[in-house]
């Protein structure tokens, strides 16, 4: 026979008014037992997604998020830095290029859900056959469609592109001209000089402002509901091919649902997307000030 | 310039290193140097002296294109080097300020090892011996090596005002320029770090051709062989008013207004 549960109390009850919880339960619950339940702990985070509350988890959510962010790093990072490059380093003085520097810093202010009609529009639509798989012969064929990690991950890194090109620049920008021209003085190319003095001496600032960025799109929620994250999967994303949920959806799903203890379910996965951020940020920290020391 | 001044220099029978010809510089509109023309001699100190805002500094970028750097800057007329205008539109800058180094106003060392400051300029312009040999006779020319030998490793900003202005002159060395270009290479230095680098400067004769930039007038006249006056005319561009024997520039000025400047009556 399956346990039943009879009744339960909310977390704030049952840690403050913890005599009124026992006398509740010994006056009408006394022929069954009664459990506090940890809701955040090993078994939440490495178990993936379940109709079952207490057997339900967060690992096939975290895997998602980080899928999603390491796509849209390796998409962005190369891109946005070298485009501060060309607009701080080489880019001369014109019409095009202010009219270029003054799109992007509104593009870093344009709310995130328009980017995830973007992202729908020309990675989910337009170029299905590609961020599917079916070009590669990936995927699932039953459910072929554009709404994969590659889609969501490609979607969050133009959104983070704006950002990350002002905060390069910005970095850029606080390398001393001084530098420059030592280097150039000695007979170095441009691109040595930007290579050897310039990056290194950017690169703190372009770290922070990388993960900044992170930080950002591992909380967006709106653009991957456009792109389709998925409300409801068991499976792990194993490929870029796959389909997906995060941890924000994951928590916006389970706070949707009508049954009580999804919200608990819910809090659990509010502190593990916290845990997440926080530790990144500090280990950008580390690294950062690793970098500062160095010199 | 009347034509009687350059001859004391030409005279002299010694080689030029460097050459000004019709000399024009503009920022914008604005002509900043107006027609230089300025032979550079081989193995000499040239000291370039002026009041603030002739265009000495400007004149000296000139001689290893870092007017490139400065957008609004436009030069014309013509650079020989080796019978070469370096302003011909087939020369790559960077070719030029390998053979032509500059010394900043402000000491700038990379913030690197003092072993690396030294040795980066060399190792990308490809030099392939003894990398060690190289950074210890650069240091030793620059004479900061009895004071860093021991703290190559340490970090070239951890270094005085005066080692690191020294430091500079080491990694300058390093890459076996022909000139080195001198921008107010003391101003930003005490005294007594001064007199080194003079020192310093009159040695590295021997084996470079120097033309160094000052508004100390008893800087130019200690530690140079020839002297160029500049000066501002009434539109506020800048040119040659005298050039010739540091000496006889000092002692027996041709022009009214070399005198009164040297003088300290005007500047």
């Amino acid at each position: 026979m399956q346990p039943q549960i009879a009744t339960r109390w909310p977390l704030f009850d049952s840690i403050f008014h913890n005599d009124l919880v026992f006398q509740d339960w010994e006056e009408n619950y006394s022929h069954t037992y009664l459990y506090f339940l940890n809701w955040l702990d090993l078994q939440f985070i490495t178990s993936p997604q379940s109709s079952d509350v207490v057997r339900a988890g967060v690992r096939t959510a975290i895997l998602g998020s980080i899928w999603t962010i390491s796509i849209a790093i390796l998409f962005a990072f190369p891109i946005g830095v070298g485009a501060a490059i060309y607009l701080e380093e080489y880019a001369e003085e014109n019409t095009i290029n202010r009219i270029i520097q003054t799109n992007i810093n509104n593009l870093a202010g344009v709310p995130s859900i328009i980017y995830g009609m973007l992202g729908l529009t020309i990675f989910v639509r337009a170029l299905e056959q590609i961020t599917s798989g079916a070009m590669f012969g990936y995927g699932d064929p039953s459910t072929a469609n554009g709404r994969t990690v590659l889609s969501a991950g490609l979607t969050l890194g133009i959104l983070i592109l704006p950002l990350l090109i002002i905060n390069s620049q910005e970095a850029i920008k606080a390398v001393p001209n001084s530098l420059r021209f030592a280097s150039l003085g000695l007979g170095a190319t441009q691109w040595q000089t930007i290579w050897h003095h310039v990056l290194p001496g950017a690169l703190p600032g372009i770290l922070t402002g990388t993960i900044l960025s992170i930080s950002r799109a591992i909380g967006e929620t709106a653009p991957m509901v456009v792109v389709g994250a998925s409300t409801f999967i068991t499976v792990d994303p194993d490929n870029a091919f796959s389909k997906f949920t995060t941890l924000p959806i994951q928590i916006y799903q389970w706070t949707a649902r009508p049954q009580e203890e999804f919200r608990s379910l819910a809090a659990a996965a509010i502190i593990v997307l916290l845990f997440m951020l926080l530790s990144m940020n500090a280990s950008a920290v580390i690294l950062r000030n690793r970098f500062s020391r160095r010199k | 310039m009347p034509e009687n001044k350059q001859v004391e220099i030409t005279n002299a029978q010694q080689q030029i290193a460097i050459e000004a010809l019709g000399l024009n510089i503009h920022y914008g509109d604005f002509l900043a140097v107006n027609n230089i023309d300025l032979k550079i001699i081989k193995n000499k100190v040239t000291a370039i002296i002026g009041p603030s805002g002739c265009g000495k500094s400007t004149v000296l970028r000139a001689f290893n294109r870092m007017n490139d750097l400065v957008a609004a800057a436009r030069v014309s007329g013509e650079i020989l080097y080796q019978d070469i205008n370096i302003y011909d539109p087939e020369i790559d800058p960077v070719e030029v300020r390998r053979k032509i180094g500059m010394v900043f106003q402000k000491p700038n060392p990379f913030p690197k090892s003092i072993y690396e400051n030294v040795a980066w300029g060399a190792r990308i312009n490809g030099f392939s011996g003894n990398m060690d040999e190289l950074v210890e006779e650069s240091l030793q020319h620059a004479a900061l090596w009895d004071e860093v030998k021991d703290k190559l490793d340490q970090s070239g900003l951890s270094l005085s005002g005066g080692q690191q202005q020294r430091l500079c002159i080491a990694r300058t060395i390093a890459i076996k320029p022909d000139i080195i270009l001198m921008d107010e290479p003391a101003s930003a230095l005490d005294p007594i770090a001064t007199l080194r680098i003079e020192e310093l400067i009159r040695s590295l004769s021997k084996d470079y051709t120097i033309i160094i930039v000052t508004h100390n007038m008893q800087q130019a006249a200690r530690a140079s062989d020839f002297t160029a006056f500049f000066s501002v005319d009434e539109n506020r561009s800048g040119y040659l008013v005298e050039y010739g024997i540091t000496d006889s520039l000092f002692t027996n000025p041709q022009e009214q207004i070399t005198e009164d400047y040297i003088t300290g009556r005007f500047g």
